[in-house]
């Protein structure tokens, strides 16, 4: 039940947005070239962290941009929100 | 009316308005003001409900939330019905119909109560224990009689007929709770100017203070009735305030969010009821929050301390200050505190008998027992009561001292006859909302109870939630906390006149003479768990105190352990000898008191509970007595039957007249995306698993999508319209999702593509005309489209008129006919269906619905995502390998294509089935085994995906997924059904013109 400020929007409720899981999972540019353990690292493996975790969301019901957001698991406090491309404020 | 418990003057009922009701087929009297508890005690009824396991005649033990025992069912007219209701929280009404639960075939004469006798035989778990084995027995005998017993009310058979609604609230400062810290909290709040909620679960307010003693307390020399009345007028008066009465908050979520139930009408007599909005459910934000929920007064846990007549000390206060009740002509009192020599004073003064007040304690220095003292009560101090008697209402109590360090009793056992025992054991702050929203308790050791010590939220606890105690304390905290936590600067004077009271005593598990086991000290009055049943669990090896929870099902009830959970931590945490603080709490869930399904749903019911979508051409479907089938949200037409033909009949007929004659089939549903930019060639290069390079503009092209992991995703046509400009259709059930998908894509991995996407579901109507006499249909119906094949074959398109609006139809199949595909404005979609029907009617056209097109499809062995597929096939399963591009440097999926896993070659593959009877038609689920045993289990190597008798093959075909299936052709499998088996034959998945010739026809 957050209230989460998109990037494009600002304040929003939580019923607008869907989660996308762990952010900054590059896929591969050449994945043809990766054993099946490099690709399974990256295809399956999360790190499902309790503490601050980087995470994917888009404003579904909004904008529908996808944007970035640190989030502490523990007490589901948002730290930061960021566009795709940015690096999270510390 | 006999109202023989009730006293002759005060409380806040209106005696010019009798009432009645009924309680169990019978009709009893009260006044305007009562609740169902207090007009049955006023009547002399304590007995209203048998309990859980032992069937226990049980009484009302409290006057509000908390109540364990006073479960009432209501019964309204037209099948309407309310199980698990609080006596002690219905305000009556005239024509209200309660009835007791938990009870069969009456509440006085019970026939579980056999259960009783048996009870040391039912001890913690034995449900665990012993309905585990044989599994059948399950089924048939344990479950009808666990039910029979449990009844917990019964749940309406019927639509409920009323209304509920939600509404969104935002404010700067919720208060919860409007007792003398909730009413300072918002008298100061609103000194600011803030916009401020105050709620409260009663229709009256101030607490507990509202039925406090006027002789002992004063605020600003005014009593406390008066004092409340005051301040509830002042905030009346103030436009910055909204106040909500008979609110109760269910749940308290992280970012100050929280949901509240409303109750409106509950009270009404029935004529007033009508057409009224039942329940409001509101779902607050509030910048601030200032929880003052109070305290819930603790029983004492002794042997068979849960008879009709034992009360909680402060209930017994409210029914006779508030309803003017008394619970008892002979009274005792049992205590650890100075709160319940008020209720003493209280009665006594009301002339009510006060026979004798049992304390735990040594002594007391407070003013209220010196009173007692001096009005001639007989205090038994360190002395306890150990016993009671008398079945369905308690009419004896034995009281022995206390040894010097409460563990065991001493002396003489002294008998004293009574009608009514009224218990305080200390108050526990309510603190079920402040850990809802994440907030950490703290033990106070001395003082025995948990309190808030560190919130993550914006919010505060005032008052006796916070562990804050006395009147004086309680309002001077209010408001100095609310003042510190809003940044205001006035302050207002309070004079507070209280008694001095003396130190509280505890002992979580009152001592017996009988030996350890005999003892039936009931810890948890509505799932009848006792001391001894936590005992057990423990010895039985369980130490968290959430498996003891889970184990003797302490706490586990409708009121989740109101009244049952401090008592279970502490007679744990002296067995264990663990320091209550160390132990912890369970975990307190919500809502913090029962909701009703109708304020959950609101307003998404029947027609709103889901939006339903339809087709331009749903009226012309309607019209044509067409059968409905729901996709995702969709109404497709599921097929057309005439002159009461079965559905079977008519599919047949529609499949038949599709290859035969001609077909019309609304495609509207089907997910179209409009693609557009420089690099759309490119982006769908990387989103299908085949080449796109190369399509020439006005081509189509059939595309397969995967998922990362190799697996197949959707499917569907894809046109390319000019040189950087798409059309993709999607299946219908995918078209938000692969939209999300692709977007996702172009975000976050390939922001160098310049492609946008526009979802145009709904912008066009989706018109597919098939047969051999399909092209001649169409060059009726549209203008200026050369039809012949060397200018517009298979798998291409063209840019169209009819009339004067432009249509674009796409030369494709889904059901292996010469075919084509209108695409127009929505708008049109039914006025050019309807040119359609009349420009085919020469031809035999014929309307067909999905059934029918699955079987068409099914006939040329097209796969459907979701039913041939279930996210677990590849296209290589699916012996689609040629749409798989080799070349491709890299799609969405394809590296997975080369994991060993989805390269095993006995992975289920895509295959056709013939019946060895070409009448018998498969059941789609049904699952194939190569070889039958006499019973299950047998190796199951695959399951029937689709099955159809063909009416065009005059045989049933079916499609299915099988382990190895590739290598499996003309091999005879096997499908065991309930009473047969049925042998198949794996074939092609193509049934029907295999060269594709019909394409051209
Ligand atoms: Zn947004």
């Amino acid at each position: 039940m957050f209230i989460i400020k998109c990037p494009y929007c600002g304040e929003r409720d939580h019923s607008e947005f869907s989660y996308g899981g762990e952010a900054h999972l590059v896929r591969p540019k050449q994945p043809t070239e990766l054993s099946d353990d490099q690709w399974a690292e990256y295809l399956f493996m999360r790190k499902n962290i309790k503490g601050l975790q980087y995470e994917r969301w888009n404003h579904s019901h909004g904008c529908r941009r996808w944007f970035n957001m640190a989030r502490d698991t523990s007490n589901d406090k948002i730290h930061s929100v960021y566009k795709i491309g940015e690096k999270a404020n510390k | 009316m006999s109202n023989k418990y009730r006293l002759s003057s005060g409380g806040q009922i209106n005696r010019s308005e009798t009432i009645s009701f009924k309680f169990n087929g019978k009709t009893f009297y009260g006044y305007k003001g009562d609740t169902l508890a207090s007009a049955l005690l006023a009547n002399g009824i304590h007995l209203v409900g048998r309990s859980f396991k032992y069937h226990r005649p049980r009484g009302i033990f409290t006057s509000g939330v908390e109540e364990p025992n006073a479960l009432v069912q209501i019964i309204k007219d037209q099948g309407k019905t309310d199980p698990n209701l609080r006596a002690t929280q219905i305000e009556i009404y005239e024509g209200l119909n309660a009835i007791s639960q938990n009870c069969w075939p009456s509440v006085n004469f019970d026939l579980g109560s056999i259960n009783n006798l048996f009870s040391p035989i039912i001890p913690a778990g034995f449900y665990y224990k012993t309905f585990m084995w044989p599994a059948n027995l399950w089924e048939n005998v344990y479950e009808y009689f666990i039910r029979k017993a449990a009844g917990l009310g019964k749940s309406p058979t019927k639509k409920d007929p009323d209304i509920y609604d939600h509404c969104y609230y935002h404010c700067e400062v919720l208060i919860v709770g409007a007792g003398p810290a909730g009413l300072v909290a918002a008298k100061t709040a609103l000194k600011a100017g803030k916009k401020v909620l105050l709620v409260d679960e009663r229709s009256n307010f101030g607490g507990n203070l509202n039925f406090s003693n006027n002789d002992y307390n004063k605020v600003n020399e005014l009593s406390p009735l008066e004092w409340i009345r005051k301040t509830c007028l002042e905030l009346q008066g103030n436009k910055h305030i909204k106040i909500l009465d008979r609110t109760s908050v269910a749940a308290y979520h992280n970012y100050n969010y929280l949901i509240m139930v409303q109750n409106l009408t509950d009270h009404l007599p029935d004529k007033d009821k009508k057409g009224k909005i039942r329940q409001r459910l509101w779902k607050v934000r509030a910048k601030k929050v200032i929880l003052a929920t109070g305290s819930i007064e603790r029983p004492m846990i002794f042997d068979c301390n849960d008879r009709p007549g034992i009360m909680l000390s402060s209930a017994v206060r409210k029914y006779a200050n508030t309803y003017s009740v008394k619970c008892g002509n002979n009274i005792s009192i049992f205590t650890n505190n100075d709160d319940a020599y008020e209720t003493a004073i209280t009665l006594h003064n009301k002339g009510v008998k006060v026979k004798s007040i049992i304390d735990i304690r040594e002594k007391s220095d407070g003013t209220l027992p010196k009173k007692c003292n001096v009005l001639g009560i007989k205090i038994h101090w360190k002395s306890a009561v150990i016993y009671t008697e008398g079945y369905k209402k308690i009419n004896k109590i034995y009281v022995m001292k206390l040894s010097k360090d409460n563990t065991s009793v001493v002396g003489n056992k002294l008998k004293i006859d009574c009608d009514l025992l009224c218990v305080s054991g200390g108050y526990t702050p309510a603190v079920h909302l402040f850990t809802q929203s994440g907030g950490k308790l703290d033990y106070d050791e001395k003082k025995h109870y948990f309190f808030p010590k560190k919130s993550t939220l914006s919010q505060i606890s005032v008052g006796s939630c916070n562990g804050t105690f006395g009147l004086k304390n309680i309002i001077s905290e209010a408001q100095e906390k609310t003042r510190e936590f809003l940044d205001i600067k006035e302050t207002e004077q309070f004079n507070v006149l209280e008694t001095k009271s003396g130190t509280f005593e505890n002992i979580w598990l009152i001592p017996s003479s009988k030996i350890s086991g005999k003892t039936k000290s009931f810890v948890d009055y509505q799932n009848d768990s006792t001391a001894n049943d936590i005992k057990l669990a423990l010895r039985e090896g369980f130490k968290s105190i959430e498996h003891v929870k889970r184990y003797t099902t302490t706490g586990m009830a409708t009121d989740q352990g109101k009244i049952a959970n401090m008592h279970a931590l502490g007679i744990i945490s002296e067995i264990t000898n663990t320091k209550l603080g160390e132990l912890g709490t369970t975990t307190f869930r919500p809502p913090y008191s029962p909701i009703t399904f109708g304020a959950l749903v609101g307003r998404n019911v029947g027609q709103f509970f889901d939006i339903t979508r339809k087709t331009p051409i749903h009226d012309w479907h309607e019209k044509n007595n067409a059968k409905f089938e729901d996709v995702g949200q969709w109404k497709r037409a599921w097929y057309y039957p005439s002159n009461n033909e079965s559905m079977y009949d008519a599919v047949q007929r529609e499949s038949k007249a599709a290859r035969t004659n001609a077909g019309i089939l609304d495609a509207s549903t089907l997910g179209k995306i409009d693609i557009q930019g420089r690099d759309a060639s490119e982006f769908l290069n990387r989103v299908y698993t085949n080449a796109w390079s190369k399509l020439a503009i006005g081509k189509c092209r059939y595309g397969l999508m995967l998922n990362d992991d190799g697996m197949v995703y959707d499917d569907g046509v894809t046109t390319r319209l000019s040189e950087n400009h798409y059309i993709m259709t999607t299946t219908t059930g995918g078209a938000a999702t692969v939209m999300g998908k692709l977007e996702d894509f172009l975000q976050t991995e390939w922001p160098e593509l310049k492609v946008y996407l526009t979802s145009v579901t709904d912008h066009f109507a989706t018109i597919s005309v098939c047969g051999p006499h399909s092209k001649k249909i169409l060059e009726k119906v549209t203008k200026n489209i050369d039809y012949s094949d060397s200018n517009f074959p298979h798998m291409s398109f063209k840019n169209g008129l009819i009339d004067k609006i432009n249509c674009r139809v796409m030369r494709i199949s889904f059901t292996g006919e010469l075919s084509y595909e209108i695409n127009i404005q929505a708008n049109y979609g039914q006025s050019v269906w309807a040119k359609c029907m009349v420009a085919g009617k020469e031809y035999g056209i014929t309307p067909y619905g999905t059934e029918a097109m699955h079987l068409l499809r099914a006939e040329k062995g097209f796969i459907i995502v979701g039913q041939e597929t279930d996210g677990t096939v590849t296209p290589v399963d699916l012996q689609m390998d040629w749409i798989v591009s080799k070349k491709k440097y890299d799609f969405i999926g394809k590296r997975s294509l080369y994991r060993s896993d989805t390269m095993r070659e006995d992975r289920k593959q895509y295959v056709g089935l013939l019946t060895k009877d070409p009448k018998e038609i498969l059941e789609e689920g049904a699952q194939i085994v190569a070889e039958v045993q006499n019973k299950p289990p047998m190796d199951m190597i695959g399951h029937v995906t689709s099955s159809y008798y063909s009416p065009n093959l005059n045989k049933s075909i079916a499609l299915a997924v099988v382990k190895n299936g590739k290598k499996l052709k003309g091999t005879k499998l096997y499908v065991p059904m309930p009473n047969k088996t049925i042998e198949v034959t794996v074939s092609d998945t193509i049934f029907l013109d295999k060269e594709g010739k019909r394409l051209n026809a």
